[in-house]
């Protein structure tokens, strides 16, 4: 009997953890940074949660060899830019472009109030293509 | 054909056929992509031939205008020996030979017959193209790419290492705006290559096709087969309803010995003297397909054996299988620990017991 509720517990441990992975929480800032990847022009991760008014640090590295940018901000930043004609961008906090191959930093203050922003490569077809996540300010 | 004035006669209307480009645009089964995005959605026509270990990849590039930057990668299942000008009316020869023609066309045929990237392994001029084939992996070849000004859209770092996993090779065509001014080659023209290319798995590059393509645009392809004999292919085509446009997938339209009046052309066309005078078997294979649903390669059994290569084919190897999912994983182990439960309750083990001993 003890054995069979030992069973128990472990088949339930296992089965929230399992739920929990699925989930796929957002990522947080370690120490201020958050580091984002691009492979197959996707960034990884795509689902972000910030403090209001936290400064983070964002180290988007560039494994394809294409090249990408990281535009942060609201729909209307998004769309600006979608629409835009700017080819390569100076850095601006929360808008940098990052070439083939490289790593670029930018840093960026979130606004104090709750909300939601959003990050995207606005390149020819890549935002359509889905490479865009959420910042979720909380 | 069975007179050479009527062959001869034939040959002519097709080479019209092909100046005038009635019997259907030719373009090369590569990834096709301009600097703005935009992307050619014209038909593509390609034959692949499989003879003595060999297989000879014919298709045709169309030249988009001056001004035009528009560059071509199509992946190769292995390192080309030649690459030459390929024949003036091959392609077109093979439309003729198996697609619904105009009414005009129909009636003379009938009449007549009842970087530290990529290594550069070669390159050539063929009239206004310039073609160069590499050695790389996805990275290497997409940096030359870029750094050569071809246009790579948002899923060219996936797609080329889709390829570059099976088969490190590449060829790169690009048009020479200057050189095509100076021939006078008008928009719309096709070049047609000749790629000479010794393997022993033969496979038709597909999934490029959808480079740069929305999920839900329809690519568009005929893909000839001349083989020794019956190929089975992989994935497998499906029976044609009769050239119905509406029918999606790989449609074999035509599976047949070729006809020596067919082989007879296509000898007659320049590269083409290798090709047996009989005893070859005709496969044509329409794609209609969604970019979204066009994620193989066709790969060729020739042989007999009746086995294409699924690795040839783009499907994942059993060594690059992605690991278990963890919800997978937790619903093994919850089977294991359901299992040891039922094998240790005493009641369960004699109840088991009895139905062994009956």
């Amino acid at each position: 009997m003890k054995l069979r509720a030992a069973a128990a517990a472990v088949a339930l441990t296992l089965l929230v953890g399992a739920a929990a992975a699925s989930r796929g929480a957002a990522a947080r800032a370690n120490d201020g940074t958050v580091r984002i990847p691009v492979h197959y022009s996707k960034f990884d991760p795509a689902e972000l949660a910030v403090e209001p008014g936290e400064t983070v640090r964002f180290v988007i590295v560039n494994t394809d060899p294409i090249d990408h940018e990281f535009i942060l901000g609201d729909e209307r930043v998004q769309l600006v830019h979608e629409n835009g004609t700017e080819a390569h961008h100076p850095p601006r906090p929360g808008e940098i472009s990052v070439s083939a191959g490289e790593t670029v930093v930018t840093t960026y203050t979130f606004p104090d109030t709750p909300g939601e922003l959003i990050f995207g490569c606005h390149l020819p077809g890549h935002y359509d293509f889905g490479m865009r996540g959420t910042v979720t300010i909380a | 054909m069975r007179n050479p004035f009527a062959r001869a006669l034939t040959l002519t209307i097709l080479t019209a056929v092909m100046l005038t480009g009635a019997a259907g645009s030719a373009l090369a089964c590569g990834g096709l992509v301009t600097p703005n995005g935009t992307i050619n959605l014209l038909k593509t026509t390609t034959l692949a031939a499989y003879h003595e270990g060999i297989e000879h990849y014919v298709t045709s590039f169309e030249f988009a205008g001056e001004g035009s930057e528009v560059g071509s990668i199509i992946p190769l299942p292995g390192v080309p020996t030649d690459v030459i000008k390929g024949g003036d009316w091959t392609l077109q020869r093979l439309i003729i030979e198996t697609q619904p023609q105009p009414e005009a066309l129909r009636t003379a045929s009938f009449a007549l017959d009842s970087a530290a990237g990529a290594e550069v392994l070669l390159e050539k001029k063929i009239d206004a193209l310039d073609i160069t084939v590499l050695k790389g992996g996805a990275v290497e070849v997409g940096n030359w790419a870029r750094e050569h000004g071809y246009f790579l859209p948002p899923d060219a770092p996936e797609m080329l290492a889709f390829y570059a996993e099976r088969s490190p090779i590449f060829l790169a065509a690009r048009f020479n705006a200057e050189r095509a001014a100076n021939r006078g080659v008008q928009t719309g023209q096709g070049t047609p290559i000749h790629v000479v290319i010794p393997t022993t798995n033969p496979w038709v590059p597909l999934r490029i096709l959808a480079l740069g393509r929305k999920a839900a645009e329809v690519v568009q392809a005929d893909v000839y087969l001349l083989t020794d004999r019956r190929p089975e292919t992989l994935p497998q085509a499906e029976r044609s309803k009769g050239f119905d446009p509406n029918q999606r997938g790989l449609i074999q339209e035509v599976s047949e010995p070729a006809s020596t009046t067919l082989l007879a052309d296509l000898r007659s066309d320049r590269g083409m003297k290798w090709l047996p005078e009989n005893g070859m078997w005709l496969t044509y294979i329409r794609i209609n397909e969604t970019a979204a649903n066009l994620k193989h390669d066709l790969a060729i059994d020739a042989s007999g054996y009746g086995r294409p290569n699924p690795v040839a084919a783009g499907y994942p190897t059993a060594s690059g299988a992605a690991p278990w999912p963890v919800v997978w994983t937790v619903m093994a182990a919850l089977v294991a620990v359901a299992f040891l439960m039922v094998v240790t309750d005493p009641a369960v083990r004699r109840r088991a017991e009895r139905v062994f001993r009956r």
